[in-house]
């Protein structure tokens, strides 16, 4: 990193250390370049993952049995041969359910285990219990199903036609598209697909849980929402969630795939372990957790859009139809976010946008980074390419001219305010040239018989908060220990987004003390209570926010007793690099003697901080409100080369320019960025689920579903970040980074269509994501 | 019982020869730094590093241990991220750290482990060479970008690395634990181990098809191993012949210099075939007698109008009952061979490419590295002027066989080679395919794949002569 040390602590110490020279306080540290505080521990293999806990003697194994039929009646299930097996416990059932049958969060509709139907292929339907993996493993080939078959709906939209909706339309309005297009120069109207995604996060599912005194249960478990496992597993047990206690320390990554979906692997090991009161553990093998869990949601989608003679969007309509699955899960939630994001970065006087939650016979499909966002966003960016290419222009002219300033509105009433696409635009071209790169790939184009260039441009906007207002506080508990050393615990997860690495930054600057002095506890509902799970964004401003709170009343406290010590007053009294200063000149007293003398002195040094986020609001019956806290804005060229003998491609470059806020740790939030790109033009490349007609996976294992390699990520990435001061509802102004990234990669499908046009310049304008190998090629010749 | 050392420790196990060595190393002894991924060798997260005792040297190879029988490393040194900690971190660590290489981290001991590979190895690295050695470790945090700075930086670092003492070195400057330098030693004391073949056992050479298919069986297996056989070894040039042993690993053709010299894209073709640590341990008769209709060894070699030797069981004072056939005889159906089960595919032999000799492989899958073909094929074609003299043509995924594409290999043989001929030869060519639709493409798209592929090896082979435009008119 190129950042001076003196740059890096600017950042984040207060003005008051300009009063002291460099001889009297050592400046320590350059925060904002502090890496991953878990690397060491990563790279060495001593971080601990769920797998990775040492087993108590006594425990034993669960394995799931699922259903081998997307639709079904369950006419006889025969478990007397598994029973019987060798190292077999016990099998449990639906009828061994202690409580309610049921891990439905936003909608009762998802029993743990079938029951007497089966709703999708891979719904559980017993657990197997056994003294080893093993045993589980060769009992389970034992049980046999017999099934009455149903009918199997795997498209969304037979799913509509048949009326198989899990909650009613909803629709976003503003203005009147319906009058508005007898204004309009140029209306187009087409069809855009998505595909869905598998998470794919290293480490598979998994829960290990131990009775505990009082009938409790204590369970790890790898998921991104420690409250929900614990409402689950009180829900399933029939128990109240006092008894329940959730610890996670990291996931082996999380993408949204442990958000809801790891609450049923959770409850079902709570549920063997509390009836069988002994250790019960489970860590799924990748094709069980790949043919059992939801994924990104799949849409299908219809579009019209209208055009001024200027170019400027009059009118926009969508009707998106969203595959959730057999279960409602989190696709509500996810269906809302779409309509949120459906105008992307423009402004647009005129929506009119439609979302069905279609119920089909495929897992539940659940929570992926971007939740919906981005499914929204492909469609507005087909609607402008389609109407680009009809008006033979280029598809970046319409963008420019369309993007949303100061003060425009969102179709859901949010007025923008710190409006930065524009800015991320004029930075991108100013930065990277954008007629140069396009000149580039024309004069490429004009020389190359066998491989052609195609470049797009992609804007984002993106809305940081859950959009569920009341989901928006979190809370966090700090500890000064009477040496001086700092705990800390908050209701995120650790999960690769560099959340414990931030939490360290927020104590070490509040407290203004050496970031070696914090440490990160795990995550647990007994040290940190009713937490939202760790998603949209949202972590490191929520909890981060909340533990601010927590160490400034400490702070507080601190200085009261400074204050008193040097007989001064409160406000006097600063702490900088550990030394306590009174107006501005250092004293003899530091961190360790004040935070000594508090002790004695019966200071209390633990604080239970709480922070919800302000002006925030949301009212569904109007579909109106101000929902998000602020929005994140960027915009990325994308260059690609297509082969065009053999339909590959490889990307060549992604400069960007995005909107960091005031970053407060560069490698975390260029991780963010770098990471979330890949995994979204993954989406929109070569990750290909496929489900056959009967609703079976057919890519279901790492060798027929793939994610991006390091051969297959562009050769450059650029990141600019607009320099701006950044939002005060941002933790440290530093705006959440984990999801608005991975919309860039949206752009990698519309550069490769450009590259194919060159190439054939009649090829049907087809917007279908993945644009797999397979399809190029067709598009080339077919 | 297995003899081998684990990072600092000699173990002497008495686990089931067919046992993975991931759960050795994660279950019995408790070193939980390597990482369960997938359990089909497609992510790395459980990489090990392989020394084994090759004459004075101990040569380092990656492996990915999910897919690693435990009798496969008798007599070998395992090298797990625990093996590799030190006081501090390791340059390869600190550069991993330094670069942000490492976000949830669960892939990460699987990258330093490759990497701590480049450190071993008598290659002088580059930092091609270093992204090379990661290849077949997937990360779905990072996007790679950091991991490729890290990579470099390792490169740079290793840049004056003694290559013909690399362990030495490595030990002396501190990337490696000092134990590394007494492992060759060590090693020497666990040769010779016994291998108590109890029949019928199943025959394990690399395991990197089997264990992905009978992963649930395997360790309960009797098997016997031939990675360690080295008499199924080597690679010989003889009578203007290649001989090639049926353990070879697809890495050992890679290393084999004089077989690059008559191949010269054939490093190129190799890297398209699967990733380092599944090229490490993936072996040419395991690619034969796997049967896939799309192993890619299999495609080259046919092409390439290869005779295997078949070797029946050895009879105590008698010779082995062995017999030759070519390659694309092998192949009678689906998984279906000319091959009792007691036979092994022993060898291997092709005529060397003369100066009229002209081969070329293609493959296109999802993903262009670590993946399985959607189509493939290899072509050879001796030429006389501009006459096609003999042409020998394959095809993987167009069948349920590896396919010799025995029509159009005669059709090609006397005519030119012009646009007309192979216009010709896809008409042929299309005749004698049956693609079907898979998770890996349409039918549809695999007959057009296979027609630009061998439009492909034209445009390849002959780059003077043809333009795409001509052929797809």
């Amino acid at each position: 990193m190129n950042t001076s040390p003196k740059k890096g602590a600017d950042r984040l110490i207060p003005d008051q250390d300009k009063l002291v020279s460099s001889e009297e306080v050592e400046i320590r540290h350059e925060i904002s370049d502090l890496r991953n505080v878990d690397g060491s521990g990563h790279v060495t293999g001593r971080s601990i993952y769920l797998d990775d806990i040492p087993v108590q003697q006594g425990t034993f194994y669960a394995l799931p049995y699922d259903a081998p039929s997307a639709h079904a009646h369950i006419k006889k299930l025969d478990l007397s041969m598994a029973a019987a097996a060798p190292g077999v416990v016990r099998i449990l059932t639906y009828s061994d359910v202690t409580g309610e049958n049921q891990i439905g969060g936003i909608i009762p509709d998802e029993p743990l285990f079938a029951e007497h139907e089966i709703h999708f292929w891979g719904m559980p339907v017993a657990l197997i219990i056994a003294t080893s993996e093993d045993a589980a493993v060769q009992a389970r080939k034992l049980i046999t199903i017999e099934l009455e078959e149903l009918p199997v709906i795997t498209d969304p939209r037979e799913a509509r036609a048949q009326g198989e909706l899990i909650i009613p339309p909803r629709s976003f309005k503003l203005g009147d598209t319906a009058n508005a297009w007898a204004n309009c120069a140029h209306v187009f109207e087409g069809r855009a697909d998505t595909n869905g995604q598998e998470h794919l996060y290293i480490e598979t599912q998994g829960a290990y849980a131990y009775p505990t005194e009082h009938d409790s249960i204590r369970i790890a478990s790898s998921t991104q929402g420690p409250t929900a496992v614990q409402r689950t597993i009180a829900r399933v047990l029939g128990i109240p969630m006092h008894r329940v206690e959730v610890d996670v320390t990291r996931l082996g990554g999380g993408f949204g795939g442990k958000e809801d979906q790891a609450s049923a692997w959770a409850a079902l090991v709570a549920l063997a372990a509390y009836v069988l009161k002994k250790p019960v553990k489970l860590a799924m093998h990748r094709m069980d957790d790949m043919r059992m869990t939801g994924k990104r949601h799949p849409y299908s989608s219809d579009y019209k859009i209208g055009f001024d003679k200027d170019l400027k969007i009059v009118a926009y309509e969508a009707t998106f139809h969203q595959n959730a699955g057999a279960a409602a899960d989190l696709s509500p939630a996810v269906m809302e976010r779409t309509l949120f994001h459906a105008t992307n970065s423009y402004a647009i006087p005129n929506v009119h946008v439609t979302a069905y939650c279609c119920r089909t016979n495929l897992p539940p499909n659940t929570a992926f980074r971007g939740f919906g966002g981005p499914q929204g966003m492909f469609v507005i960016e087909s609607a402008i390419a389609h109407a680009a290419d009809k008006l033979g222009m280029s598809a970046r002219e319409i963008q420019r001219r369309n993007l949303m300033v100061e003060g425009s509105e969102f179709s859901y009433g949010q007025i923008a305010d710190h409006v930065n696409a524009e800015a991320c635009w004029e930075l991108t071209d100013q930065k990277f040239d954008l007629d140069k790169l396009q000149a580039d790939v024309d004069a490429f184009n004009a020389k190359s018989a066998t491989h052609k260039k195609g470049m797009a441009i992609m804007p984002i906007c993106f809305g940081i908060s859950f959009t569920n207002t009341p989901m928006n506080h979190a809370r966090a508990l700090v500890h000064v220990y009477q040496d001086g050393s700092v705990g800390v615990s908050t209701g995120g997860v650790e999960m690769g987004q560099g959340l414990n690495t931030k939490m360290v930054q927020v104590a070490a600057a509040v407290f203004s003390i050496d970031p070696s002095r914090v440490k990160i506890e795990s995550t647990n509902t007994t040290r940190v209570a009713n937490t939202s799970p760790s998603a949209a964004s949202a972590t490191a401003d929520l909890n981060g926010k909340a533990l601010e709170n927590g160490c400034n009343a400490i702070l507080a406290r601190l200085k009261e007793m400074a204050s008193r010590m040097l007989k001064s007053t409160q406000e006097a009294i600063t702490i900088v690099n550990e030394r306590v200063l009174n107006n501005g000149k250092p004293t003899d007293l530091d961190w360790k003697k004040l935070i000594h003398a508090a002790h004695w002195d019966r200071v209390n040094l633990s604080e239970s901080g709480h922070y919800a986020t302000p002006e925030i609001h949301f009212d569904k019956t109007k579909e109106k409100g101000h929902p998000f806290a602020y929005h994140v804005y960027g915009t990325a060229a994308v260059m690609v080369t297509v082969d065009c003998i053999r339909g590959t491609y490889e990307i060549d470059a992604v400069k960007l320019v995005h909107d960091f806020g005031k970053r407060m740790n560069d490698s975390v939030d260029i991780g963010q960025i770098e990471g979330g790109l890949v995994q979204g033009l993954g989406w929109m490349t070569m990750e290909e689920i496929v489900y056959n007609d009967k609703g079976k996976l057919l890519s279901n294992a790492l060798s027929t579903y793939k994610v991006p390699d390091i051969h297959s990520v562009p050769k450059e990435i650029t990141i600019e970040a607009l320099p701006t001061d950044g939002h005060p509802l941002a933790i440290r102004r530093s705006k959440a980074v984990g999801e608005p990234p991975l919309m860039y990669g949206i752009g990698v499908y519309f550069a490769i269509q450009n590259a194919i046009r060159a190439f054939r310049p009649d090829a049907r304008m087809v917007f279908d994501a993945p644009y797999t190998p397979e399809k190029v090629l067709m598009s080339l010749y077919k | 019982m297995t003899r081998f050392i684990l990072n600092d420790t000699l173990v002497e196990s008495t686990a089931s020869p067919g046992t993975v060595v991931l759960d050795i190393v994660r279950y019995h002894q408790q070193l939980k730094g390597t990482k369960i991924g997938c359990r089909e060798g497609d992510c790395g997260a459980c990489t090990v590093l392989v020394g084994e005792l090759n004459q004075e040297r101990v040569e380092y190879k990656s492996m990915t241990s999910c897919l690693l029988a435990l009798a496969n490393v008798e007599g070998k040194h395992v090298v797990t991220v625990e093996g590799l900690n030190m006081e501090g971190l390791s340059p390869v660590q600190q550069a991993m750290v330094h670069a942000s290489g490492t976000q949830c981290g669960f892939c990460t001991p699987g990258f330093v482990v490759s990497l701590s590979g480049c450190c071993l190895s008598r290659e002088k690295i580059t930092e091609e060479l270093a992204v090379r050695a990661i290849d077949g470790n997937i990360c779905r945090c990072t996007g790679y970008k950091s991991i490729e700075r890290a990579a470099a930086s390792v490169a740079q670092q290793l840049a004056q690395k003694n290559t013909e003492e690399p362990i030495t070195w490595s030990v002396e400057k501190g990337f490696l634990p000092a134990y590394f330098a007494g492992i060759k030693e060590r090693l020497k004391t666990i040769q010779g181990g016994t291998e108590a073949t109890i029949d019928p056992a199943i025959l394990v050479a690399g395991g990197t098809d089997l264990y992905v298919q009978k992963h649930d069986s395997m360790h309960h297996a009797v098997v016997r191993p031939l990675a360690n056989d080295a008499s199924l070894k080597g690679i010989r040039f003889e009578h203007g012949e290649c001989i090639i042993g049926g353990a070879c690993t697809a890495a050992d053709l890679l290393n084999s210099v004089e077989l690059n010299d008559h191949l010269p894209k054939l490093e190129q073709h190799l890297l398209l075939v699967s990733s380092t640590p599944i090229r490490n341990m993936g072996t040419l008769a395991g690619n034969f007698v796997n049967a896939s209709p799309i192993g890619d060894l299999t495609a080259m070699f046919i092409a390439l109008d290869s005779t295997i030797t078949l070797s029946g069981p050895a009879i105590p004072g008698q010779a082995r009952n062995d017999r030759s056939i070519k390659l694309r005889d092998l192949f009678k159906g689906y998984k279906q061979l000319d091959k009792s089960p007691d036979e092994l595919v022993t060898s291997l032999r092709f005529t060397l490419p003369g100066k009229n000799t002209r081969f070329n492989f293609e493959k296109v899958s999802k993903r262009t590295h670590l993946d399985i073909a959607s189509v493939n094929t290899a072509i050879r074609l001796e030429l006389d002027g501009d006459t096609i003299r003999e042409a020998h043509v394959s095809a993987g995924g167009v069948a349920p066989i590896p396919k010799y594409l025995a029509h159009t290999s005669v059709f090609l043989a006397g005519k030119p080679a012009s646009p007309e001929t192979v216009h010709a030869a896809i008409k042929v060519m299309n005749d004698e395919i049956a693609p079907i639709s898979d998770a890996r493409g349409t039918a549809d798209y695999k007959r057009l794949l296979l027609r630009q592929l061998f439009f492909a090896h034209f445009l390849a082979l002959f780059p003077e002569r043809f333009t795409l435009k001509e052929l797809v008119a």
